[in-house]
Order: C-alpha cells, then structure tokens, then sequence
C-alpha cells in the first residue's frame, strides 16, 4: 500500500513537471538544465537520513561525503543558474547600463 | 513535529519548487523562479532535519556547511566558457551523492532494510554511479581534456552487453543474500556501474554532447527519485520525479533538433556522409580561391568593396552564432559587429538554433554574457520565414545547422533535420574556419553560392578584419 502510494507521488510529479517544464523557451535552457541540476541535489535529503541513523563509522564518513557532495550540487548549481540569468537583459536594459 | 504538519510543508515545498520552475518561462522572472526553488530546496533539508529529530546532530551540519561553501566558490570561479563542464560536474556529484546513499543503506545493519529498499538501493547504486562516471567523461569531453570524437573499444558492444548482463546478476545477487557477502557485491556494483557509464559516454562523440548532458541531468533526478523509494522518502521521489522529466524534456527537443534518435546517440553511430554526397567536387571549387592558410587571394580589393557595399545596403540583417563561435571566442567581436550594425540603423536579429553549441541553449547564454539584448535573440520556427526577405545573413561558426542539403538531399544523414534556411537570403557573410563538413559529414552545399561571401580562419580575427573595414 505504502509503496503504491509512492509510485502514484512520483508519477503525479513527474507529469506535472512535465507540463511545467514544456512551457520553458528554448532562450533559457542552459539555466533550466542547471537549475534542474542543482534540484537533483534534493538526494541531500536521503544522505541525511541515512548518515544520521548510520552505526557504523565507515558509513557515517561516507554519509558525510554524501551530504558534501550534494550541497555542493545544490549551492553551485543554484548559484551559476543565477549568475547566468542574470546575464540576460532586454534592449532597454542594455542602453541604460 | 506532527505528521500532517510535515506532510503539509513538504507539499507546499513541492508546489514552490513547480512554481519556481513555472517562473522560468521568461528571463524577468526567472531569477525569482530559481531563488524560490533554491529556498524551498533548504527548507526541505530543515524539515528533514526537524522530523527526524537530527537538527543538532553537528556532523550533519559540518558536511552540509562545508559543501555549501565548496559549491559557492566553485559557482564563483566559473567563467561562462567553462559552463558546460561546470554543468556537468556538478551533475555528476548529484549522482555520486545518490550513489553513496545506496551503499551505506546496503551495507548497514540489514535487519532494518527491506527487500523493496534494498532492490531501490541497488537501482539506485546503477543510475547514480553511472550519472557519476558519465558526467565526470562528459566533462572531460566538454572541457577538451578527453577526445571530441567518439572513442569506440574493440567489440564495444559486446563488452557493453556483458556489464549488463553481469550488474543484473548483481543486482538480482543483492536480492536474495543474507548479510554475509553484501560487502563485497556493493563493492562489484559500484564498480560496474561506474564502468557502465564510461563505456556509455566515451563514445558519444562531441556535437552530441547537447543529448548527452541532457539525459545524465534526467538520470541524476531519477537516481534521487529512487534513493527517496528505498528510504520511503515522499518529498525525495516527486522533487527527483521533476528533475527526471526536465532532463527528458531536454533530451527530447535535442534529439529532435538533431534528426538523431537517442539510441544512435549512445551507440555513438557518428553520421557517414552518403554517396549521394557532392563531396570531391566541392574540393575543387574552394582549391581555387583558397591558399594553405586560408586567406582569399583573389580579387582582395574587390572582395573588400562588395563587402561594404553589402553591408552599408542592407537593411535586414540576421546573425547566425554557432560552436565556431564559442571555440574561437568570437562572441566580443560578434557583439562589437552588432553594435556597428545597429548605430548604422539597421534591423539586426539573432537566429539560434536549438542544438548550437555544446549544451541546451549554449549561444543564448555566450550572447548574454556580452550584453546582447535577449529580445534580439530569435529561435528557429520564430525566424525561418524571415530569411527571404532579409537582405544579409552574417554566419559565425556554424554549419550543420545551415545546410541546405537537410532540406534537399534525401538519404544524408541530416536530411530532415530542421536547419535555418539561410540561403534564402540576399546575401550571406560566412565565417567559418574552413569549409569541411560539419559533425554530420555531410558536405554544405551553401559554400558554393555565389552569394556567399567566405571569409575562412579564426572568427575572432576575421570578423576584426571586417569592422576595420567599416
């Protein structure tokens, strides 16, 4: 029941984004893509879980790599997707600079 | 915490995190867009933290303060060229963290672990350590440390058959052992998943690298989705759910813009160029006018004044940017050359087409870097219909993406591939660095017209060239 229950959530969100995703002009992609790169870093959530009912010392080290690689996804993807829309400007906005 | 409080917070997460996405339909809000996914994703670190009563456990924090600091820096370094890496690389570590998950949770006390969990656990051990290897090629081929071409083992794909064949037996070994040999299995696992994703990406070949960036973004997703199934994690699978169908998304209208199936992609098919080909006659006709280095001899003088007339008669211009472009980091001459247009009163657009570069929307992002307005930037459907009544067409390093032979020589390999139909324009200015054919193989056929002005060698110098003339 649990697990059907879970299949029908990812479902549900996959599609609708999906549909949310469709709607993106092909001008932004690049951020798009980083950005849905730094989201992948939501595997965070799982490092921490699993880190933090972790016995062993060898896993709870490994939990720690985990937990920095995926910061280092969410941070730095978050952090190149803005600079770079923040590089995109419309003709008035280029003028006034 | 109560539960349906977490649950609705976690829900709300979600629904910021779609928002935000939503708000990536136009460049104004898309700032916001990506701020408000980037809050929503720490909210939901504090809420995971909250319920599971781990706020104040330091180790946690130790590694989540130190990859936020490793991962600001590295964001901050980054130059624009390096991008497409950059991308890359980081998108490999969302992988490698999914992958790490799966190996504390096969490989702790079992008791706890559930076969569901555990078969989760070693799906995800295959997605995200491939994400992990692939990505970390991928960036290599990016960064031009690896070969762009595809690079293809003795019986490549019979030594992929056999690694799957064997990460099956694993994965199906990890099923039903009892704790004993866990270990060791992992340790194949992991192994073999990481080989899995070199043989996969290391013979994609560099054009294709839009496709590949593309797919390993949507496996990165998927991995987090499946690492949220084996710890029963509802907020993990939907965010990596969403991840999963932009990368698809993404895939999708690469392949689309390539005329490539995916599968060609993988199995790294480079495109031969077909019989019906007119390459040797080609050869001859540019043998004339081109030295060894590249510089038009004829008629120099003459070349130089049609140039100016060319331009100061124009009143429609389109620009075309390709791969070239960003190779030769043409893009300030490029934007030096718009504005020169643009003072002489001239109707001046950019045409992109999907696949230019070497990731999703790679010429978009160099043409802002240099302050391009981004309402000059037109793409493929939006500008097709413009280039019959446009009096000049100025190519910079593009050339799969403007051959004609896509819309006329049926049984090449990019025949049916959407191209810009440049052709149909007055004149044509085309910088390029020789006049091979392109990633496809197929030789361009616009070279030939005599409308076409070639100016061959390093855009960067070339286009120099060119405003010094105006």
């Amino acid at each position: 029941m649990k697990i059907l229950l879970l299949i029908i959530i990812f479902a549900v969100t996959t599609f609708i984004g999906y549909k949310v995703i469709k709607d993106v002009p092909s001008l932004l992609h690049t951020p798009l893509m980083s950005g849905m790169n730094a989201l992948s870093g939501i595997t965070i959530l799982g490092a921490l879980i699993s880190t933090a009912t972790a016995v062993k010392t060898d896993n709870k080290i490994l939990g720690v790599v985990a937990i920095v690689f995926a910061m280092i996804n969410i941070i730095g993807g978050f952090c190149v997707t803005d600079r770079m829309l923040r590089m995109f400007k419309t003709q008035l906005e280029v003028k006034t600079k | 915490m109560s539960t349906t409080l977490y649950y609705t917070l976690s829900v709300l997460c979600v629904f910021s995190i779609i928002w935000g996405i939503k708000l990536m339909n136009s460049p104004k809000s898309a700032i916001r867009g990506n701020l408000l996914g980037a809050v929503s994703l720490l909210i939901t670190v504090i809420l995971t933290l909250y319920k599971n009563l781990v706020l104040d456990n330091s180790l946690l924090w130790f590694g989540i303060i130190l990859g936020g600091i490793l991962g600001y820096f590295l964001a901050l370094k980054v130059t624009m060229l390096k991008m497409p890496q950059m991308i890359a690389l980081l998108n490999g570590l969302g992988g490698g963290a999914s992958g790490l998950v799966a190996i504390m949770i096969l490989t702790e006390n079992q008791s706890t672990v559930d076969l569901f969990s555990r078969g989760a656990a070693a799906l995800t051990m295959l997605v995200g350590w491939t994400t992990f290897s692939g990505s970390l090629i991928a960036a290599a081929k990016l960064a031009q440390k690896l070969s762009q071409k595809p690079v293809r083992l003795k019986r490549h794909s019979l030594i992929l058959a056999i690694s799957s064949v064997f990460i099956c037996i694993i994965i199906l070994a990890l099923l039903i052992k009892s704790s004993g040999s866990l270990l060791i299995l992992t340790l194949l696992m992991l192994l073999a998943s990481l080989f899995w994703g070199i043989i996969f990406t290391i013979r994609v070949g560099g054009a294709d690298m839009p496709i590949t960036i593309s797919l390993l973004n949507s496996l990165s997703g998927l991995a987090g989705a499946i690492t949220g199934f084996a710890i029963y994690d509802p907020l993990l699978i939907s965010v990596g759910g969403i991840v999963g169908a932009a990368g698809l998304i993404l895939t999708q209208v690469m392949c689309k813009a390539m005329n490539r199936s995916l599968l060609s992609v993988l199995t790294g098919k480079t495109t031969v160029p077909s019989a019906s080909a007119p390459a040797p006659e080609k050869a001859c006709s540019f043998n004339q006018e081109v030295t060894y280095e590249g510089e038009i001899i004829i008629n120099k003088e003459d070349e130089a004044t049609r140039i100016i007339r060319i331009i100061e008669e124009a009143r429609s211009v389109v620009i075309v940017p390709g791969y070239g472009m960003a190779l030769a980091q043409a893009q300030y001459q490029v934007k030096e050359l718009y504005e020169r247009l643009m003072e002489k009163g001239k109707d001046v657009k950019f045409a992109i087409h999907p696949v230019a570069g070497r990731m999703p929307g790679h010429m978009n992002v160099l043409l802002a870097e240099v302050d391009i307005p981004y309402d000059k930037l037109y793409e493929l459907e939006a500008i097709n219909d413009e280039f019959s009544n446009t009096d000049l067409v100025i190519v910079v390093g593009a050339n799969d993406v403007i051959n004609p032979a896509a819309n006329t020589a049926e049984g090449t390999p990019i025949y049916g591939m959407p191209v810009l139909n440049v052709e149909r324009a007055k004149n044509l200015i085309i910088f390029n660095r020789d006049t091979n054919p392109g990633y496809s193989g197929v030789p361009n056929t616009i070279y030939q017209l005599q409308k076409v002005i070639l100016k061959l060698g390093d855009a960067k110098e070339t286009i120099s060239a060119i405003l010094l003339l105006n």
